[in-house]
């Protein structure tokens, strides 16, 4: 079935050779089975009424959940640079020669990964009855912790600082996958520590901490959701809110799962570019973009001509 | 003044009893070295006698256990101030070893920066020189070794000898006093072993102090001033180029030489 000829290692365009792709015919009878029972999921979903989609139609731009969605991006934007700035410093602590500050950082990513996360944005919430006021330790300051927590801050600090013991691990095993001469060569150029770390070590680290830090905040767009149980009016809360008083409890649960696929949809799209930018000077061509992919399965000739497009020599 | 002159005409590098462990194990057992200034040396011996960790002792990659390093009127790693030495701070070894250059046996590129990146990082950021000069000298650099053409190239993108010849001149790029070779041919392929020995005899010439280690024997004999053939964490015989190959003394060091000749 298969009818190749291997590819001459010349150029195909001066040769005397036609290339004709492998045919795969696997693969299209799965892709044929996986698309009926595709098409017979979305048959019964529009067929229930149950679904209301014209609820849904008309809940889909209601301002309660438009507003819902802006607390949600917000929420997971601060949340993520809280995790993220946190995450750096905690793994260079975490790396460093002095054995307190890795304590430290160990003690850190073993209670806050060991913990659920929402029993810790509980207790920042209720953070008021274990020290009804906030001095830090210095004389003449005194907040009232009540007022200081809101739930909105009571998520940024539940959120953000559980992240930072997940981004920690992920900025540690970057650091760590950086080959050793690297620090050496910065070192014998007479840089300080702080400058290798930032000029030569982190930038080659990000190819490795890239892609599960989008990861994490795609996880993190979807973890908010959590907060709802604070009563921080983010997309599910505001379904929620609407549902309470109309009873739609269905439709806007699937408002809700829409705008969630939607804006996660949008960002693991970024996440490949990004990734494409930093495998800049590591490899020698950088991974294809999904439309690529896509392209490149429905290519039937000439496969040396369909890869020039994705190599990326700068 | 005449504190100058005395210290133009010491030798750069003064190595006093410099011993070095690695937990239980010895590796340097009390190196004498000295190296004038303009001084080609090379380091021979065979795999494990202890040349890299001297070198990397030199520049304080390594912190030596015991015996003094000297380069010009400076201690390596400390301040000696009376009959006591005081150790440096980071900052303070980071700044003394902006005066010498090392090159690595595999290079050690920066991959994320272009060749003309390279040699200008440490310059702008730890000299803070100005961007323009230091760019002016950056591609006199490059042209010298004869990467004139590959100034924004990403070092993936340069085969082996040439990603050598652009750690060479990131090194020379800090405009040293004293340069350091740990095998800087030996991870090429034969190929392009005379290219990098070129522009390490060019700059020979140009008069720079050179601590070398190699295998080459045809460099050593043709540009090192002295060899140095070390065994077992010591110095065995030292001398001229010519004199310590053609004609060692020590029987260690002519079987080590028939078996690299
Ligand atoms: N960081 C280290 N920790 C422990 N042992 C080390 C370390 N660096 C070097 N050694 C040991 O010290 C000894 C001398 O090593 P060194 O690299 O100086 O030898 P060398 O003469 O450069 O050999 P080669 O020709 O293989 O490079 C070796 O036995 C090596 O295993
Ligand atoms: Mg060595």
């Amino acid at each position: 079935m298969i009818e190749t000829i291997t590819p001459p290692s010349t150029p195909v365009g001066g040769g005397a050779f036609t290339v004709v792709s492998a045919r795969h015919p696997w693969r299209w009878a799965a892709g044929i089975m996986l698309t009926a029972i595709m098409g017979l999921l979305v048959f019964s979903a529009v067929t229930n009424p149950r679904f209301g989609w014209d609820k849904v139609a008309r809940y889909f731009r209601d301002v309660t959940v438009v507003n819902g969605i802006e607390v949600t991006l917000f929420l997971t934007v601060i949340c993520m640079a809280v995790g993220v700035a946190l995450g750096v410093v905690l793994a260079v602590m975490q790396l460093s020669p002095n054995p307190v500050a890795s304590a430290f950082a160990g003690g850190y990513v073993t209670i806050f990964r060991g913990t659920p996360v929402l029993v810790q944005l509980l207790f920042w919430f209720n953070l008021a009855a274990l020290y009804p006021e906030i001095t830090f330790g210095i004389p003449g300051v005194s907040l009232d912790a009540n007022q200081l927590i809101t739930p909105m801050t009571a998520a940024i600090l539940g959120l953000g600082l559980n992240e930072a013991a997940y981004m920690s691990e992920i900025v540690r095993a970057g650091i760590q996958s950086v080959d050793q001469g690297q620090t050496e060569a910065a070192g014998a150029l007479g840089m300080p520590r702080l400058l290798t770390l930032s000029r030569v070590v982190l930038p080659q680290a990000m190819r490795v901490i890239i892609p599960p830090t989008g990861n994490e905040f795609i996880g993190m767009l979807k973890t908010t959701s959590l907060v709802s149980v604070l009563a921080v009016p983010d997309l599910l809360y505001s379904a929620q809110i609407i549902y309470s008083k109309n009873l739609q409890v269905i439709p806007l649960l699937v408002v809700a799962s829409i705008w969630y696929i939607v804006v996660t949809t949008v960002f693991t799209v970024g996440q490949g570019y990004l990734e494409r930018r930093f495998s800049r000077g590591t490899t020698r061509s950088a991974p294809p973009t999904a439309w690529g992919r896509l392209r490149a399965f429905f290519r039937v000739h000439s496969p040396l001509a369909t890869r020039k497009g994705t190599n990326d020599e700068r | 003044m005449s504190v100058e002159t005395n210290a133009d005409t010491m030798p750069l590098v003064r190595a006093e009893g410099v011993r070095k462990s690695f937990g239980p194990l010895e590796v340097l057992k009390g190196i004498d070295l000295e190296v004038e200034r303009g001084e080609v040396v090379c380091l021979i011996g065979a795999s494990g006698s202890g040349k890299s960790t001297f070198l990397r002792c030199v520049n304080h990659l390594e912190k030596i256990d015991g015996g003094l390093i000297r380069i010009a009127d400076r201690v390596v790693g400390y301040h000696l101030k009376g009959d006591k030495l005081y150790e440096q701070s980071h900052n303070e070894v980071c700044a003394a070893r902006t005066d010498i250059g090392m090159v690595f046996q595999h290079f050690n590129l920066f991959p994320h920066m272009t060749a003309l990146e390279n040699l200008m990082e440490a310059p702008l950021r730890v000299l803070k020189q100005p961007r323009k000069t230091v760019e002016a000298r950056a591609l006199k650099l490059l042209e010298q070794v004869g990467l004139a053409g590959k100034a924004k190239s990403y070092p993936r993108h340069l085969s082996g000898g040439q990603q050598q010849r652009v750690a060479i001149a990131r090194a020379l790029c800090m405009e040293p006093k004293l340069m350091l070779f740990d095998e800087p041919t030996s991870a090429l392929d034969p190929e392009l072993v005379g290219e990098v020995l070129r522009v390490m005899k060019d700059l020979a010439r140009t008069g720079m102090t050179m601590i070398v280690v190699t295998h080459e024997m045809g460099f050593a004999r043709d540009v090192a001033d002295r060899v140095v053939f070390m065994h077992d964490g010591r110095i065995l015989e030292e001398g001229p180029a010519e004199s310590v190959i053609t004609n060692p003394r020590h029987e260690r060091t002519r079987a080590f030489l028939s078996a690299v000749l």
